[in-house]
């Protein structure tokens, strides 16, 4: 199920960076990648998301050559690399928990790539590319240090150096800020975020993350158990899911679960277990709805209005309209998360943002109050 | 507080009292009889006569062969038996699947179960005239001696030392991180280079523990010359034995383990110096 949904506008001369073609990984009886097939642009940001064991570690190594495929083809810039060993690929990774050479100090690690050449270029080269790449990662004066003097986030940086200094075509990154606190992880999100765009080249992303992938990707590809689920942009996905799992995996959305009983041009009924019947736009991702099959409703919390109970329900203007009770209230800073307690439908996650928090002031838990949405704002989707 | 702490002191030395009793009864003392009879002389049925003298130590140059072959045989065995085991621990921690892996590693113990007499025993008939000089006969080497050559006391010594050197440095590469070796290839290592700059130097620890191990242990052999060198390659180890239950010359057999002690702490000391020292030179580079 190739999207084909691509944000960059590069000239696309070339072949693209990396290409599966049908690719399947097994390992005994487990199915690690199944009939895989994808492509990665030149100079794109491309995540690969997904709960463990869902293939997207497999696939990096793949890329990387500490896997090869048991059937189809994986390219390199429009060369087949099947049983081409890792050390020979335009390719470098850096590591989930860094996997730095704890026997040398910092700029031997970094310049360990360039030692590796043959012809090896001369000492004085190689100390100029690595005090280039301390200062591009933020590192100068580092270079004497050892390994474990460092903190998380410089062990990170210097991954990420050790990693560039070959001018990889393609960088794979498998879930390199996992090891990172949250206040750091957001810094590393952008100074990688603008790396990329200064240097240039592919990056490759693994995260089971969804904030993390959609904060930094042009692309994302989304796995379940070996299969490519969706691939889109960030917006395509948040937006237009595909169906269930990726509306529930990208961002937090409320699901109405039931079974359809119309359709029309613009709109999918469906119609839950107490009867209550919801209208939603189908996803332009989705494959196609028929009366019956089981379908879920699905608002994103942002989308939805609460006002109190008692005003007048004119600046709501909604299709749906509800009555609950605030169980729950979470601030946020630029947004405050409300769980509201339904007749009939559960608890609803509702997301208001500050400006309207202050005009109306915040709702008390225990508060009774309305809340609705638009059907323009439910998304009908497929159960997976 | 004060009485919890002192309660624990108390516990700390109780527990401690077996393992420094142990060691002063069986270690120091033993070592302090022994440097004082090595000033003393020989009475003249044998044994021991309380006296003051260098002589035991003036006589030692007479000992010189047995000193020259330990400390030679000593370095050498220990380095083939570094060569001999490094390749075996590094296809047992590395290579082989994890489901052989304890099944083998029993196997380089197993030799444990009977004592190195009977075994070093065996060597005797393996490499003596009805053993392996035979079958060599046979394809027509005639005339093979290996029993009671250097050749056979080296033999000797691999095999009696191979475990002791196998185990510290199967666990210094059992516990390498597989990932450093993916990371070296992935930036263009090859096999063979990453071996060489990553293994290896991780593996260091393991091996000079081994190295320490087997080091000592063959400064104070006696049992493997004696057997399969037959007179010929003679150790300090077996000087002491003729000293002290044949000639029953007790000072001068004290005076020459004495000076093996030293040797040893001096060596030891060196070699720690040398390999702690590596570890610590933290800043130099190795581009």
């Amino acid at each position: 199920m190739e999207l084909n949904v691509s944000m960059i506008n590069s000239d696309k001369s070339g072949s693209p960076d990396i290409q599966f073609d049908q690719v399947t990984k097994r390992y005994g009886d487990v199915v690690a990648l199944d009939n895989v097939s994808l492509s990665v642009e030149r100079g794109e940001f491309f995540s690969f998301l997904g709960p463990s064991g869902c293939g997207k570690t497999t696939s990096l190594r793949l890329i990387a050559g500490f896997e090869q495929p048991t059937q189809g083809n994986v390219q390199i810039g429009g060369v087949s690399v099947i049983g081409v060993p890792p050390h020979r690929r335009p390719v470098n990774m850096v590591f989930q928990h860094y996997a730095l050479f704890p026997h040398m100090n910092v700029s031997d690690n970094i310049g360990y790539g360039l030692r590796q050449r043959s012809p090896k270029p001369p000492k004085s080269e190689t100390y100029r590319q690595v005090d280039e790449l301390l200062e591009m990662v933020q590192m100068s004066g580092y270079g004497k240090r050892r390994i474990w003097e460092l903190s998380g986030g410089q062990q990170q940086r210097v991954a990420l150096a050790r990693a560039l200094i070959n001018k990889p075509t393609v960088l794979l990154l498998d879930e390199p800020l996992a090891a990172l606190d949250r206040k750091l992880r957001r810094d590393m999100q952008i100074e990688l975020q603008t790396l990329q765009r200064d240097v240039g080249i592919t990056f490759i992303l693994v995260t089971h993350d969804q904030e993390e992938a959609l904060s930094m990707s042009d692309r994302i590809c989304i796995m379940r158990e070996g299969c490519v689920v969706q691939m889109g942009s960030p917006r395509d996905l948040y937006d237009q899911p595909s169906n269930l799992y990726v509306a529930d995996f990208v961002g937090k959305s409320n699901f109405i679960t039931g079974s359809v009983t119309n359709i029309n041009g613009r709109y999918v009924t469906v119609e839950d277990a107490n009867g209550r019947t919801f209208v939603g736009a189908p996803s332009a991702s989705a494959s196609g709805f028929s009366v019956g099959v089981a379908a879920s409703i699905a608002i994103r919390p942002e989308l939805i209005v609460v006002s109190s109970h008692n005003s007048c329900a004119v600046d709501m203007a909604t299709d749906v309209a509800l009555n609950g009770r605030i169980k729950n209230r979470i601030f946020l800073g630029e947004h405050t998360e409300y769980l509201i307690e339904t007749d009939g439908l559960g608890d609803i996650l509702v997301l208001s943002p500050k400006h309207i928090e202050s005009k109306r002031g915040a709702f008390e838990p225990g508060e009774a109050v309305a809340l609705g949405w638009k059907n323009a704002a439910a998304l009908a989707l497929e159960d997976s | 507080m004060t009485g919890e702490s002192t309660k624990g002191r108390w516990l700390t030395v109780a527990l401690l009292t077996p393992t420094s009793a142990w060691f002063l009864v069986m270690l120091v003392m033993p070592l302090v009889v022994v440097a004082i009879f090595s000033f003393g002389e020989r009475s003249a049925v044998g044994g021991y006569t309380a006296s003051f003298t260098f002589d035991q130590y003036a006589n030692l140059p007479s000992r010189f062969t047995a000193f020259r072959n330990t400390l030679t045989y000593a370095p050498f065995g220990t380095l083939v038996s570094l060569l001999v085991a490094y390749p075996l621990a590094y296809f047992l921690a590395v290579k082989v699947s994890p489901k052989w892996r304890l099944l083998l590693l029993v196997l380089v113990i197993v030799p444990f179960w009977t004592s190195l007499l009977i075994r070093t025993y065996a060597w005797i008939f393996i490499l003596g005239g009805r053993g392996i000089p035979t079958l060599l006969d046979y394809i027509g080497f005639e005339g093979v001696r290996l029993i009671n050559t250097p050749f056979a006391v080296v033999v000797g010594i691999i095999y009696g030392y191979l475990p002791l050197m196998v185990f510290p440095i199967f666990v210094s590469l059992e516990r390498l991180d597989k990932r450093l070796l993916e990371a070296s290839n992935d930036l263009g290592g090859t096999p063979f280079r990453t071996f060489l700059q990553v293994t290896l130097p991780l593996s260091m620890p393991g091996v000079a523990t081994g190295c320490m191990l087997v080091f000592i242990l063959l400064m104070g052999e006696f049992l493997i010359p004696a057997f399969l060198g037959g007179g010929k390659v003679f150790f300090i180890g077996n000087a002491l034995v003729d000293l002290f239950l044949q000639s029953r010359n007790w000072p001068f057999g004290s005076a020459v383990a004495v000076t093996l002690v030293i040797i040893m702490l001096i060596t030891v000391s060196l070699y720690m110096r040398l390999t702690m020292g590596r570890a610590a030179d933290r800043n130099e580079s190795i581009m």
